[in-house]
């Protein structure tokens, strides 16, 4: 797994696959809908180019899409992220800290991981379930799916990093 | 303009974010039409072939509770050919409703969701199976959805679970027809609207379709109501349906094809063209 390209290809397919074939077949409630390919928009090299995030957070997006029937909705919300991204990583990054080019757990720290997680999921989460149902009707409603949707993803999303996706 | 060039390069990010951004609204906004390029859905055939591999590994462990639900239906069906064969041989009778406006196709589901707030079915028959968009699918518990979009051996539908779409659905004990939709909350009940006050109603009466929409025939089970109520200020009454069929566990269904609803369509055009001609 040298080679990046090839690296975030077989992220990018491995996230996908089990986003449209077990994460979104396992229903809980309808309370509870994880979506973990956030992780994919979050690990990219923080020296990527701006154009290559954001036109690859659109594909992950419109894929999920495709396969979930839910046409623009998750590439709406990607690519959102997506353009935040720099901003968050300023946020929450110390001006004395040697940032590494992949954004991992490993390379980063549990701390600084964590509420990358947390702002990228949450807001991620937040676009696509009002995204979603469209209106403001039943706000509070969205919003109790949405933060309960980002705390299973964070957890999932943190768990992965012990598991998979290390290097 | 070099300075204005200058400008637009420094900003590139934000114009390809607002770039993208458009072309997701202009999806979510003109779903319906990008959802019958059927290469943008489910029903395409790199998503319907994946989805079709997987739910032949998964349907292995679901084998048993469809034995069971399979016999259910046999004997259920076993009975009636026996009431049938009782009536026939009094031929009390004499006229034999021959009634084959309607004909099923069995399919397997291949992808369902439930947690969504607009959700989809995709199934194994196409069109080369004489599957068409605009059919009725059940299962052998009740009303189930519509076919919407149909590739060569794929097909996808709307659920009941999907405010896009409401059945016409009647109480079997009195007869009084309303819509049938879905409010996005829970994926065992739905709402009946319309039914005005005056009508009688306990809880667990049956819910049934009313034959009105040609899509499916009459008298097919939806479930039963749960709750009702009586809003003030309102005509109707606000019933909860508990669903009979179980969205999460439905594997096997079948596709209703009328064969006259040409015929039903243009009548209707008909009868709407000589009304606006007078």
């Amino acid at each position: 797994m040298q080679n990046p390209v090839i690296k975030y290809f077989l992220m990018f397919v491995t996230l996908v696959a089990v986003q449209v074939l077990f994460l979104n077949q396992i229903q809980f409630s309808g309370y509870i809908n994880p979506y973990i390919y956030v992780l994919f928009i979050m690990l990219l090299p923080l020296n990527a180019p701006r154009y290559a995030v954001l036109l690859l957070s659109f594909l992950i997006g419109i894929s999920i899409d495709i396969f979930s029937n839910t046409l623009g909705i998750h590439s709406f919300a990607s690519v959102f992220i997506a353009y935040l991204r720099p901003a968050v990583i300023r946020v929450i990054t110390n001006r004395e800290e040697d940032m590494s080019e992949y954004p991992g757990l490993a390379q980063t720290g549990i701390l600084w991981f964590l509420s990358y997680t947390t702002i990228m999921v949450g807001i991620h989460h937040l676009v696509l379930f009002y995204i979603e149902v469209f209106t403001l009707n039943n706000f509070f409603d969205t919003f109790l799916r949405a933060i309960l949707s980002s705390l299973f993803s964070i957890f999932v999303i943190v768990l992965s990093q012990f598991i998979v996706f290390r290097d | 303009m070099r300075s204005l060039l200058r400008l637009l390069i420094k900003n590139y990010p934000f114009l390809l974010f607002l770039l993208l951004e458009v072309i997701s609204v202009v999806f979510i906004v003109n779903y319906n039409s990008f959802q019958r390029a059927s290469f943008l859905n489910s029903s395409n055939a790199v998503s319907a072939s994946i989805y079709s591999w997987y739910s032949g590994v998964v349907q292995y462990f679901r084998l048993a509770k469809v034995n069971s639900d399979l016999t259910a239906e046999n004997a259920d069906l076993r009975n009636k050919i026996d009431q049938l064969e009782i009536s026939h041989m009094d031929s009390v009778s004499p006229v034999f409703n021959n009634d084959s406006t309607f004909h099923y196709i069995a399919a397997r589901v291949i992808n369902n969701s439930v947690n969504k707030q607009q959700n989809y079915i995709t199934l194994n028959k196409g069109r080369k199976d004489g599957v068409k968009p605009d059919q009725g699918i059940i299962s052998s518990k009740g009303v189930i959805g519509i076919i919407t979009n149909v590739s060569e051996s794929y097909s996808m539908g709307l659920t009941i679970l999907n405010p896009r779409w409401s059945v016409s659905a009647k109480l079997k004990k009195s007869g009084y027809y309303g819509s049938l939709a879905w409010n996005g909350l829970d994926y065992k009940r739905v709402v009946l609207n319309e039914i005005p006050f005056h009508v009688q109603l306990t809880q667990g009466d049956t819910v049934v379709t009313s034959g009105y929409s040609s899509v499916f025939p009459e008298g097919i089970l939806i479930g039963t109501v749960e709750t009702l109520s009586r809003p003030e200020g309102e005509n109707y009454y606000q019933i909860q349906v508990l669903l009979s069929a179980d969205f999460k566990s439905v594997t096997h269904v079948e596709i209703i094809e009328n064969s006259k609803i040409d015929e039903i369509r243009n009548l209707k055009r008909e009868t709407e063209n000589a009304e606006s001609g007078n």
